[in-house]
């Protein structure tokens, strides 16, 4: 769930209700083999590249990326944890508490960070992420991967690679998880 | 919550829990090679201090600033203070220029109380007498709960004048809120005169405590709050309350000393003891700064009140 989706669901609001499945594991299996072969092809080998993913979505999807560019090109490249909590520009508009630790303990001067989220929504917390880096170091060139581009950019941000381009609307949610994707709607809990 | 007035205020162990739980993330943001993010950008943070500090103060600030907040000081001796002009003239005055918090410490009890009431900013109380400074106990919980990854179950002797302390009193509330048993160690001179409803042991035998605590917390004596002559001299209080090599030694293995300065070095504790591996006392500042990072970006910031009943 992209973060803005994540905001709707417990312990802030609803509860997310699956309406159909968009892709089956073994989708979401071929869709991460290709992006870690594209990752290769565009980078020309994996000197220098690095994988940060996003707190707390894109994690899972970090971890499958790095073993398949270890099965592919036998190299295990560093991995990172970034969460922007602290750098979104909606504090003080939505509820926001820092998620979960941030961890880099590799020097990310003159690398090619690849940025991994499970979903491209609005963009706004690929700004943030980009913000956030900075604190870090100055990367020759950030890249950007996502599992499901929803569409709705409010800022101009596209992702290098796309598991699955999923055309919705802006009220459905969609969810990555390990045995694949679902989209469907938030229900409100009555309280 | 909008005020962290008392330690009260957080609800008890669950919102003590939560403010030491985004502590872990400001520790993380703090040993970053630029410590400092946006999320409080645009805020303003007014520093109120009628007493001296030196670490409360600077910790303050530098968890403002590492959130890009504003700070504003003030400083009382050099203000209209002088010129007779009255606390709440003050406070409103600094409130009109439009700051979003105020941290206040003064040397009588209740005071940040009082300003809640006059102003909308939030109030964080950084010490109001011999009563309370919260977040002093939450950075010593901290502190004690990164050593041993929790208080539940721990022993903590807290050493000293626990009459004049405001460290004491929020300190009791919070360690024993998060499970942990606290003895209040001194001459009966210094300990307060009624116990009724403190969920804590006493004793006036520093030797037969030291061994059985996981944490030894000595606390100043407060030379500028003594009325009367409570110790007949700081020399006799170093014999029996202070501690020493010799006293220290004869802690139990993986304990720890504390203390939250400005230290008394040859009364409450020994410039030997001090400089011990497990005397923690430079950690609890360092951890200073995370949680009033915390704690300011819960005020402020995050739009969450997943603590706190009563505010």
């Amino acid at each position: 769930m992209a973060e803005r989706e994540r905001r709707l669901t417990p312990p802030f609001g609803g509860v997310f209700i699956p309406r159909s499945e968009v892709m089956n594991a073994s989708d979401l299996r071929r869709a991460i083999k290709r992006i870690g072969h594209e990752i290769v092809e565009r980078n020309h080998g994996l000197d220098d590249v690095v994988l940060v993913g996003l707190q707390t979505g894109g994690l899972p999807l970090t971890s499958r990326i790095g073993h398949t560019l270890v099965e592919i090109e036998g190299v295990e490249v560093p991995m990172g944890a970034l969460d922007v909590a602290l750098y979104r520009d909606d504090i003080g508009l939505r509820p926001v508490l820092p998620e979960a630790v941030t961890e880099i303990d590799f020097d990310m001067n003159g690398k090619v960070v690849v940025l991994v989220d499970d979903v491209l929504f609005t963009g706004r917390t690929v700004r943030a992420a980009l913000d956030a880096l900075h604190a870090y170091g100055r990367p020759r060139a950030v890249q950007l991967a996502v599992m499901i581009d929803r569409g709705h950019r409010e800022l101009p941000i596209r992702p290098d690679y796309v598991g699955k381009n999923l055309p919705t609307r802006r009220d459905e949610m969609v969810n990555v998880h390990a045995d694949g994707v679902d989209i469907g709607e938030v229900r409100k809990e009555d309280r | 919550m909008k005020h962290l007035l008392s330690i009260d205020d957080l609800g008890g162990e669950s919102g003590i829990e939560e403010v030491l739980r985004v502590t872990d993330r400001f520790v993380e943001v703090s040993a970053r090679d630029i410590p400092k993010v946006p999320a409080l950008r645009g805020y303003t943070v007014a520093w109120l201090f009628y007493e001296d500090s030196t670490r409360t103060r600077l910790s303050f600030e530098t968890a403002a600033k590492r959130l890009s907040a504003d700070t504003m000081n003030f400083s009382v001796s050099s203000s209209s203070v002088n010129k007779g002009e009255s606390l709440r003239d003050t406070v409103e005055t600094i409130a009109a220029m439009g700051v979003d918090a105020i941290v206040v410490r003064h040397k009588s009890a209740g005071v940040p109380w009082q300003i809640a009431r006059w102003i909308d900013a939030s109030v964080i109380n950084a010490g109001d007498g011999s009563h309370e400074h919260p977040t002093q106990a939450l950075l010593d919980a901290y502190t004690i709960r990164h050593h041993f990854g929790s208080l539940e179950g721990r022993h903590i002797a807290i050493v000293g004048d626990s009459k004049h302390s405001r460290v004491a009193r929020s300190n009791v509330k919070a360690f024993t809120a998060l499970g942990a048993e606290v003895t209040l160690v001194g001459p009966q001179t210094l300990l307060p005169p009624s116990l009724e409803g403190w969920p804590v042991n006493v004793s006036h035998d520093l030797d037969a405590v030291l061994p059985t605590v996981d944490v030894c917390y000595l606390l100043r004596m407060q030379r500028e709050r003594m009325t009367e002559a409570l110790v007949p001299s700081l020399r006799e209080y170093h014999t029996y309350y202070g501690l020493d090599g010799a006293r220290a030694a004869r802690m139990a293995k993986g304990s720890i000393i504390m203390h939250p300065g400005p230290m008394n070095r040859g009364v409450e504790i020994t410039a030997d003891v001090a400089g011990l591996d497990n005397a923690v006392i430079t950690e609890q500042v360092a951890n200073g700064v995370a949680v009033r990072m915390a704690v300011l970006f819960l005020l402020l910031g995050s739009g969450v009140d997943v603590i706190g009943s009563q505010s």
